[in-house]
């Protein structure tokens, strides 16, 4: 049985991995995390509304996203809708896909994080003229920010690990890269973990980024 | 200074009327007809046991509440009548005629104390910014917090945190002003402060409505005192009238009531 590191291995196979994380993982995942948020914002809204039409179908939307698993989703996008002429290629399916499901968990973080703000705050903005949407421009939302950076940073963290299903789907990303190196030079443990590696760096960048972030928005309350 | 009788002639024309207010929430019947008259300059403090119904006339004054039915008219060219569909254009012009203080505080906390006043002139009156921090910091220092003027709401004591209230509804310029148990969310050695504040606006001749339970205050500051209880109005008058040698035995057994608690 073969024994120890082949270290030259790691450093050849170290760049073409890193460079498909920073060209394929990370540009999928903020893109993914981008579109995702906006569709978050547009759910929570729809669940939050007295329109019992918009509400069911935030709810129904919500319920479909958390109730199917991820692969599942991606697969459905990619292998399934040429069936019906809908021919995607991979990264526009990865993005879709992804912001889709994005786009579901993260509703139910704005919703509650709206929710989370007292009823006070919606009433003195009336109070002094304010519309809904603008009290919720203006006066809500920037309070719900606040207590939503924690668990969207959790779902952003667990989306940069989850683009490596898109590697199924044939988008060249980090992990893909790592298997196309691991077949070639048989090396599986080798080039698995240094993929590990590699997200796990990008994920400490992310927790850094949250704890700068809370920092912020944590200004003004109580300490 | 407390008001002596001779003010009440200086008091004008009716500025707020309110007829046959109704409201319920699901079965329960919170207003059931509410007549008030507020002249202009004139200080009306509603009282009563919770649940009477009074923040809720407060309340829909504001627009906070919409109320089922009943005629509000402030000043001679605005009256609502809800007991049709009101548009949305005429909710906001009367919300416009009136500002609330809230019993606590209801302050922006993600804001600075003079981004908390300014706020409504600029978001929403669009006045240029410039003018609206001018008068926002001419009425920080009437009521002694200029220096608190960049601190936020966290950082001040309740006293000041309603005070900065009371600026924000000052700063929208508004008919009269509503105040919701101003005092009641306040450590007591903070009361003194913010009753200050509003008997030196009573003093300049502000139109206000206020719903307490600082009897004495009341007494002090109000013109007239209306005993709400169950939501009907059971009396009303001067204050030291109603409060001094009530008519009705719902009304002498609630200033009892409270006066044991001194």
């Amino acid at each position: 049985m073969e024994s120890g590191i082949d270290w030259e291995l790691v450093r050849t196979s170290l760049w073409p991995i890193v460079k498909y994380a920073l060209i394929g993982t990370v540009p999928l995942t903020l893109a993914s995390f981008a579109a995702g948020l906006v569709l978050a914002m547009a759910v929570a809204l729809a669940r939050l509304s007295r329109v019992k039409v918009l509400s069911g179908l935030g709810r129904a939307y919500v319920s479909v996203i958390r109730g199917t698993p991820l692969l599942v989703q991606l697969f459905v996008i990619f292998f399934g809708l040429p069936s019906i002429g809908v021919r995607l290629d991979p990264w526009p399916s990865a993005i879709i896909a992804f912001s889709l499901n994005v786009g579901g968990y993260a509703a139910e973080i704005i919703r509650a994080a709206i929710l989370s703000v007292p009823k006070g705050q919606w009433e003195a903005a009336h109070m002094i003229g304010m519309s809904n949407r603008l009290a919720l421009r203006r006066i809500i939302l920037p309070q719900a920010a606040r207590v939503s950076v924690p668990p969207l940073s959790n779902t952003f963290i667990s989306l940069v690990k989850d683009t490596s299903l898109a590697s199924l789907i044939l988008v060249t990303e980090l992990f893909r890269r790592a298997q196309e190196i691991a077949a070639f030079s048989q090396e599986f443990l080798v080039l698995y973990v240094e993929a590990a590696v590699v997200y796990w760096v990008l994920c400490l960048f992310l927790s850094v980024g949250q704890s700068a972030l809370e920092g912020r928005l944590d200004r003004y309350v109580a300490h | 200074m407390s008001r002596t009788d001779s003010d009440h002639t200086a008091v004008g024309a009716p500025l707020l009327t309110v007829t046959g207010l109704r409201k319920a929430f699901g079965d329960h019947e919170v207003l059931r007809s509410i007549d008030l008259t507020v002249r202009r300059g004139q200080v009306v403090a509603l009282v009563g046991p919770s649940g009477s119904g009074k923040t809720t006339v407060l309340r829909s004054l504001n627009v906070l509440e919409v109320p089922d039915a009943g005629v509000i008219q402030v000043g001679s060219d605005l009256t609502v009548d809800f007991s049709r569909p009101v548009p949305k254009r005429l909710l906001a012009s009367l919300r416009d005629r009136s500002a609330m203080v809230f019993q606590h505080y209801n302050l922006f906390p993600h804001m600075t104390v003079l981004e908390n006043v300014v706020e409504g002139p600029v978001q929403v009156r669009r006045r240029p910014r410039d003018e609206a921090l001018e008068e926002a910091e001419r009425l920080l220092a009437r009521v002694g917090l200029s220096d608190k003027r960049d601190s936020y709401p966290f950082q001040l004591s309740g006293g000041q945190q309603q005070r900065v209230g009371i600026v924000r509804a000052l700063a929208m310029r508004p008919q009269v002003l509503l105040f919701d148990e101003p005092t009641s969310a306040l450590d007591p050695e903070l009361v003194g402060e913010v009753l200050g504040v509003i008997r030196e606006l009573s003093d300049e001749g502000w139109t206000m409505v206020l719903v307490t339970h600082e009897l004495g205050f009341a007494r002090e500051v109000a013109d007239e005192v209306v005993f709400m209880d169950g939501g009907v109005v059971v009396e009303h008058g001067p204050a030291a009238k109603v409060l001094g040698e009530p008519q009705h035995d719902r009304t002498r057994l609630f200033v009892r009531r409270l006066q044991q608690r001194f």
